[in-house]
């Protein structure tokens, strides 16, 4: 259980996230959509303790993340799938997470093994693809075997079969009895992925449902967002006659 | 949640209170340890610095092996430690990738993800760090002293004559400590082309090159290398103009331990607040 509430966060002359409130439920697959920079990101950063909140607050299990005795066995994420040092072998990016928790080292290589880097693991992340990188950053979210997994665009760079491997994955892991909060650009991927979603457009929240109410009223998931989140999108291309 | 409340156990934390470093779990220092030598330029950094040591000490010392200094003495102890101003600077490289490299390659985020208490990554990270700074600033130290007086020959003098286990306690006290400032001036500037752009033309260039400028040396003497320096070379030659100074070598040590400790606060400050 996620419950984020009244959250804001400001960077100097912008605000990245302005009261922002919603829970995410166990059980199911939540998809965190949204345009470039509405804040999700910077959500997923303040769940883990990595940047304060200018107000608010972000519980997980009903406790702030700071207060958590062992993170990792609570929460598991992945932000960002280059957080970690090139120079090491993925072995040793496990190895070294494991060793903050005490977390025994056949969990790791049974992690490496289910990931599908087993081949790979003593070689050193600079030679990774971002394929290969998205997975290593999924093994470290599963390390701690956590009741609630943040995963940012984890299909980011994935080849059709990790696409597949990945919505199984978090299909299993909500289907467990996890809270499963995941953010994605990928309209037909969250379509098949997600039982609940939380749009949020300029730091606010613009609709927290199931997919079966957004796609009922829109006929896609593409379509829903799209009218969500029109005049909303900060970045975007030219409507006009370019192409 | 049953479970949950036994896993808390009475460790909840009291809202509005500061939370300080404390003694890190071992299982913390252990995961630093593995960052450490899981990187191959930990081993060369740290090789580098003992070969270095060693290395100029030992050509330092075999080409004025029957020289005499102009002024007629002769300063057995100066050529054991010159090599560690070369030496500082791969120990101060080592401890720069070690503090700043969790910025520079996003590491920080899944490390404070493990370890929300900041003050506890912050902890054992240094108790992580210190140990082998002091076993390679030793190695540093003892080989520099051996590999000079060897190549002295009958000039030479051994380590239980007066002075030699002052200057080689002093010279590795010295290394750590200016490893350690380098520590914490990489924690404040998160970076590590920031740290080695400021740090190394510091102890490389603008201290001692600035530090021989006459003009210059009643504010540069303070500055951390030039204070910390003095007690490798005043031992043998204490009225020695060149090594002038306005404090002793011990209070220089002072000094230089003063710099330490305020970097290392420093980038604890920094890390308490700031987003990663």
């Amino acid at each position: 259980m996620i419950e984020v509430r009244n959250l804001h966060k400001r960077y100097r002359a912008t605000v990245a996230v302005d009261a922002l409130t919603f829970d995410v439920h166990p059980g199911h697959v939540t998809g965190f959509l949204g345009p470039n920079g509405s804040g999700k990101s910077t959500t997923m950063r303040v769940a883990l303790a990595l940047s304060a909140p200018t107000r608010g607050e972000v519980l997980i299990s009903g406790q702030a993340y700071r207060n958590l005795r062992h993170p990792l066995r609570e929460v598991g994420a992945l932000l960002d799938a280059g957080d970690a040092h090139p120079g090491r072998t993925a072995r040793d990016h496990l190895r070294w997470l494991a060793a903050t928790h005490g977390i025994p080292r056949r969990r790791v290589d049974e992690l490496l093994e289910s990931v599908g880097l087993a081949a790979a693991a003593d070689r050193r992340i600079a030679g990774f693809s971002l394929g290969m990188r998205q997975r290593l950053g999924i093994a470290a979210a599963l390390l701690g075997d956590p009741r609630t997994v943040l995963l940012d665009e984890p299909v980011n760079g994935l080849d059709p079969d990790g696409v597949r491997w990945v919505r199984m994955l978090m299909r299993g892991l909500a289907a467990e009895g996890r809270t499963v909060l995941v953010s994605s650009h990928l309209m037909t991927e969250m379509e098949l992925t997600a039982d609940r979603l939380i749009v949020i457009g300029r730091g606010r929240l613009i609709t927290d449902t199931t997919l079966t109410e957004l796609t009922a009223e829109h006929g896609s998931l593409e379509a829903a967002y799209v009218h969500m989140t029109a005049g909303m999108v900060d970045y975007q291309a030219g409507s006009g006659g370019f192409w | 949640m049953a479970d949950q409340d036994t896993r808390m156990g009475g460790n909840r934390w009291a809202p509005g209170r500061t939370e300080w470093p404390t003694l890190p779990r071992p299982g913390l220092v252990r995961a630093e340890w593995v960052k450490m030598w899981s990187l191959r330029s930990s081993a060369w950094t740290l090789g580098a610095t003992v070969a270095a040591a060693v290395g100029l000490a030992l050509l330092l010392a075999a080409s004025s092996r029957d020289h005499t200094s102009v002024d007629g003495r002769f300063d057995p102890l100066f050529y054991s430690f010159y090599g560690l101003t070369l030496a500082q600077l791969a120990l101060v490289v080592f401890t720069i990738m070690v503090v700043a490299g969790e910025y520079s390659t996003g590491t920080i985020r899944p490390s404070l993800a493990a370890l929300p208490r900041r003050g506890h990554f912050y902890a054992a990270k240094i108790a992580a760090t210190v140990p082998i700074l002091v076993a390679t600033s030793l190695v540093a130290a003892l080989g520099g002293f051996a590999a000079a007086q060897a190549a002295l020959g009958s000039r030479g003098v051994s380590i239980t004559t007066p002075g030699s286990g002052r200057a080689i306690v002093g010279a590795t006290l010295y290394l750590v400590l200016i490893s350690m400032f380098a520590f914490g001036v990489a924690m404040m500037l998160r970076s590590t082309v920031r740290a080695l752009a400021i740090l190394l033309p510091m102890l490389f260039l603008g201290s001692q090159g600035l530090g021989n400028m006459p003009g210059l040396r009643p504010v540069t003497q303070f500055l951390p290398d030039q204070a910390g320096l003095l007690i490798m070379h005043i031992v043998g030659s204490p009225d020695d103009p060149a090594f002038a100074r306005a404090y002793g070598p011990w209070a220089g040590m002072a000094i230089l331990t003063a710099w330490t400790c305020i970097a290392v606060v420093g980038g604890w400050l920094v890390l308490r607040r700031t987003d990663v």
